[in-house]
């Protein structure tokens, strides 16, 4: 497979800028409400500021993959003496831990950049951090090319770790033949 | 039916019996009265009669979140916590910042009513639709800091959001505060009222919607407000001191330039003004302690202004600090800011108010130098300057020896005293502890500020209108131009033609007529924040804030689906504001009770204090002795409180033509 271009969305968080505010949470909450902006509620919001200021940790972190089983082992980190806490830096969906769920249906969320239709300027997130704790920026990168794994194939990893490779492929072929 | 902005659920707990209620609320409430301060007021008019003491099981203690709090309205997250005050024995309402009030909307309540007294120390447990009284009796004695770390711990709740008391609520002391990390409800003794009921804290996290009536408007002003507020913060106002020129609470945090407070603010019981205090060496020791204790500035929900900070000072533990307590136990004790420092972090453990409580110590070593307080009263108070003021904290918040009269604060602990210490209470009004100040020449706008605020705090009624007239007409020129948030153009013109000398200059410019309405404007904002429970420091405590009069109404109007103009949100303060002081007025509230220290000012006027009281009266549809007349009680649906004063004897009646 050749190189192609591929535009990679970053942002970065600067800890040191953070002042606890939990803008970030709030609109993100409100941006992904249906309608849009109809309710709030940081509890459904796809970034999560992890936040002990006694110990001044102040850390936002962003949704990221579902992941069907939890860790073998867990990292704590302690940087400039200060400790986290296990899993902080973690962006997983995971069982261990109740964040990054919709707080009903316990269905994993996960940061889609604010994927809007005409696009946002910039995630929303970003937007209300006025204090450039979170800052945007894209860039263009050459990477080999590979199939980007689409929303199907997404989904069906989710079956796949749900019922098992085997299940679900004898199911596929029952489908096909019934076609 | 849907609730918008609000839950539309209250909780009520019965302390007495263990008894938990979740009861749904009246939307009419809403209208009349939005939410916050104003639904409290309404409730203890309601079902705490007048006779009832602040230590009865009947007085309620109420913790509202306002009503735009849990919205993304930026700078929504004040609890109002009211009650009645044992130091005043009017109605108490404290509010604090943080996160308490958002988590409490998200659990599904606006407000949380607490009756009756548990036998032993309790907590409160909310967690949405699960609720408990768990048992606190390990939690006594404990710092209101370490508390809120304990509970957070023992329910595996790191996102569990907690309000606690410490020692001094415990013990009833009059100045003891509720505290909530960063925040504190300090005034007016809610935290004695909080002890004395047993309860210890109050956790709570909450996973739920609010919602938004009219979502695609309301986010429109919510980012407009966020536009806004960098390019005020980044524009200081010329002329004016540095701590009052961006916006937020004064950033005491940020700003090291003490020289105005330091040189113009008393030192002591409000004692001394040390001019030329603010010299290169102080200001090059301050600002090393301050920023070597530092560690981060820090907001509350959903704000971008850094109005907090972590205080690590090292060898102790660390605390959150906000606004001006940083100077309060500086000053009273003629000493640095490390001791503030110092000291405010067991001050906050301890849960103690931090205006009060520095004067209450400065006042008890003026009777000790006084020989009014003798040597047995201070047996084993250590000799130096700072040993002092500990041991006293210590002292007062144990009830222990002398510390447990000094507990009732100023006021009462002077009349306990007695020999002459009364007179040594000379900065108090309604019985409750000012800011030190103590100035020269009289200013209309502050006499009535002081004398008539029901929060008896000034900085709970002051704001949108400059503090102090601008030297040049060419800078109040430039300041009226984007000056968009006046209620009415002729305010602009009473600040233009306003001068620092000469006729138009105190006492008597702005006019007797004109100062009222600068009042009743400063004032109505505040009101209306305490309802929303938006924080004055994007509101109504600032010049040229993003919230004003002109877009609130459509901020609350999209909020909540409501249709609200400025005339109907104006009509709605004036009813909060008159309620609260109906509900003062049946407690005993009266004219002599209106007014600032004697010695607040040097040059006194009390021909034209009568006239402004007369007319700021007028103007508030109060008859000549403050108390709210027939016709404006009608005129705002209130007439169940003339009802009431009438079964009681208190005469309502208008001012008759010749008196006005
Ligand atoms: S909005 Fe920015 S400053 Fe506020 S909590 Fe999020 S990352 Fe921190
Ligand atoms: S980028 Fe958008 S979706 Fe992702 S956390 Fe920020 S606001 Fe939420
Ligand atoms: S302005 Fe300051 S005090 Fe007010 S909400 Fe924001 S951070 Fe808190």
């Amino acid at each position: 497979m050749g190189k192609v271009k591929k535009k990679v969305k970053v942002i970065k968080i600067d800890l040191d800028k953070c002042n606890g505010c939990r803008a970030c949470e709030v609109i993100c909450s409100a941006f992904h409400a249906s309608p849009k902006y109809s309710s709030s509620n940081p509890a459904r919001a796809r970034i999560r500021l992890i936040r002990e200021p006694l110990q001044d940790v102040y850390l936002p972190v962003y949704a990221g993959e579902y992941t069907a089983a939890e860790c073998m082992g867990r990292d704590k980190y302690v940087i400039d003496g200060k400790e986290y806490d296990e899993c902080s830096f973690c962006r997983a969906s995971c069982p261990s831990r109740d964040a990054f769920k919709e707080p009903d249906s316990g269905l994993p969320l996960k940061c889609d950049m604010c994927e809007d239709d005409p696009p946002q300027e910039e995630p929303l997130c970003v937007k209300w951090c006025i204090n450039d704790a979170l800052t945007y920026e894209e860039r263009e990168e050459e990477v080999e090319e590979e199939a980007v794994p689409d929303e199907m194939e997404t989904g069906l990893k989710a079956l796949v770790d749900k019922y098992g490779l085997q299940n679900l492929m004898d199911s596929v072929a029952r489908m096909s033949q019934k076609a | 039916m849907m609730r918008y902005a609000e839950t539309g659920y209250n909780l009520e707990i019965d302390l007495s019996r263990g008894n938990i209620e979740r009861v749904e609320t009246d939307p009419k409430l809403t209208e009349l009265h939005l939410g916050g301060l104003g639904t409290n007021a309404k409730l203890l008019w309601d079902r705490v009669p007048p006779e009832v003491e602040p230590f009865s099981p009947d007085n309620l203690l109420i913790f509202a979140a306002g009503l735009l709090c849990g919205t993304p309205a930026p700078g929504a997250n004040r609890t109002i916590v009211s009650a009645f005050s044992p130091q005043t024995l009017f109605m108490a309402f404290s509010m604090m910042g943080g996160f308490f009030a958002p988590e409490l909307k998200h659990a599904g309540y606006d407000q949380v009513i607490i009756r009756g007294k548990s036998p032993s120390l309790v907590y409160l447990w909310i967690h949405n639709d699960k609720v408990e009284i768990r048992d606190a009796s390990h939690l006594h004695g404990k710092g209101a800091i370490e508390t809120a770390e304990l509970i957070r711990r023992e329910l595996k709740e790191p996102h569990a959001q907690v309000a606690a008391i410490g020692l001094a609520g415990e013990n009833r002391v009059y100045m003891a505060s509720i505290e909530h990390g960063r925040s504190s409800a300090s005034r007016l003794g809610i935290g004695a009222v909080m002890g004395d009921k047993g309860l210890k804290a109050i956790a709570v996290r909450g996973t739920k919607d609010i919602n938004i009536a009219r979502p695609d408007q309301f986010m429109e002003l919510c980012n407009e407000v966020m536009r806004y507020i960098p390019l005020r913060d980044g524009n200081p106002i010329p002329g004016v001191m540095p701590i009052l020129a961006g916006l937020g609470s004064p950033k005491e945090m940020l700003i090291h330039d003490e020289k105005w407070h330091t040189e113009n603010f008393m030192w002591g019981n409000a004692r001394t003004r040390i001019k030329d205090y603010w010299t290169k060496d102080v200001e090059e020791k301050w600002k090393e302690t301050q920023e070597s204790v530092r560690t981060r500035l820090i907001s509350c929900y959903n704000c971008p202004m850094k109005c907090g900070a972590i205080i690590s000072v090292p060898g102790i533990s660390t605390y959150m600090m906000k606004c001006f307590s940083k100077l309060t136990y500086t000053m009273a004790a003629y000493s640095d800011l490390d001791f503030g420092f110092r000291i405010a972090q067991r001050a906050t453990e301890y849960g103690v108010d931090g205006f009060s409580t520095p004067q209450v110590m400065a006042f008890a070593l003026e009777l000790y130098e006084a020989g009014i307080l003798t040597d047995q009263d201070f047996a084993g108070m250590p000799s130096d300057n700072e040993g002092k003021f500990y041991w006293l904290l210590d002292r007062i918040v144990r009830r222990e020896g002398i510390g447990d009269v000094l507990a009732n604060g100023v006021y009462w602990a002077a009349r306990q005293i007695g020999k002459g210490a009364e007179a040594y209470d000379h900065n108090t009004i309604k019985k409750h502890e000012q800011l030190p100040l103590k100035l020269s020449m009289l200013n209309p706008i502050y006499f009535l500020m002081w004398a008539t605020g029901e929060k008896i705090n000034i900085t709970q009624i002051e704001g949108n209108f400059p503090q102090a007239p601008f030297e040049t007409r060419e800078e109040r020129e430039a300041f009226v131009k984007d000056w968009v948030h006046v209620p009415d153009e002729k305010i602009k013109e009473y600040f233009l033609n306003w001068e620092p000398r000469g006729e138009n200059s105190f006492p008597y410019y702005p006019t007797v007529e004109a100062t009222c309405e600068i009042v009743d404007w400063q004032e109505t904002m505040h009101y209306i924040d305490d309802a929303l429970g938006m924080c004055a420091g994007l509101s109504s405590f600032p010049l040229k804030p993003p919230y004003h009069i002109h877009n609130f109404p459509i901020l609350i109007s999209a909020a909540t689906g409501m249709d609200i103009d400025k005339d109907a949100l104006w009509k709605i303060a004036k009813r909060n504001r008159t309620l609260l002081r109906a509900i003062n007025v049946r407690r005993g509230l009266r004219r002599e009770d209106d007014r600032p220290p004697e010695n607040h000012w040097k040059k006194r006027f009390p021909e034209l204090e009568t006239r402004l009281l007369d007319a700021y009266y007028k103007l508030k549809g109060f008859n000549k002795e403050g108390i709210p007349t027939k016709e404006s009680l009608h005129e705002l649906g209130m007439d169940y409180i003339s009802a009431d004063f009438a079964k009681r004897g208190i005469d309502n009646n208008g001012q008759s033509e010749e008196e006005s």
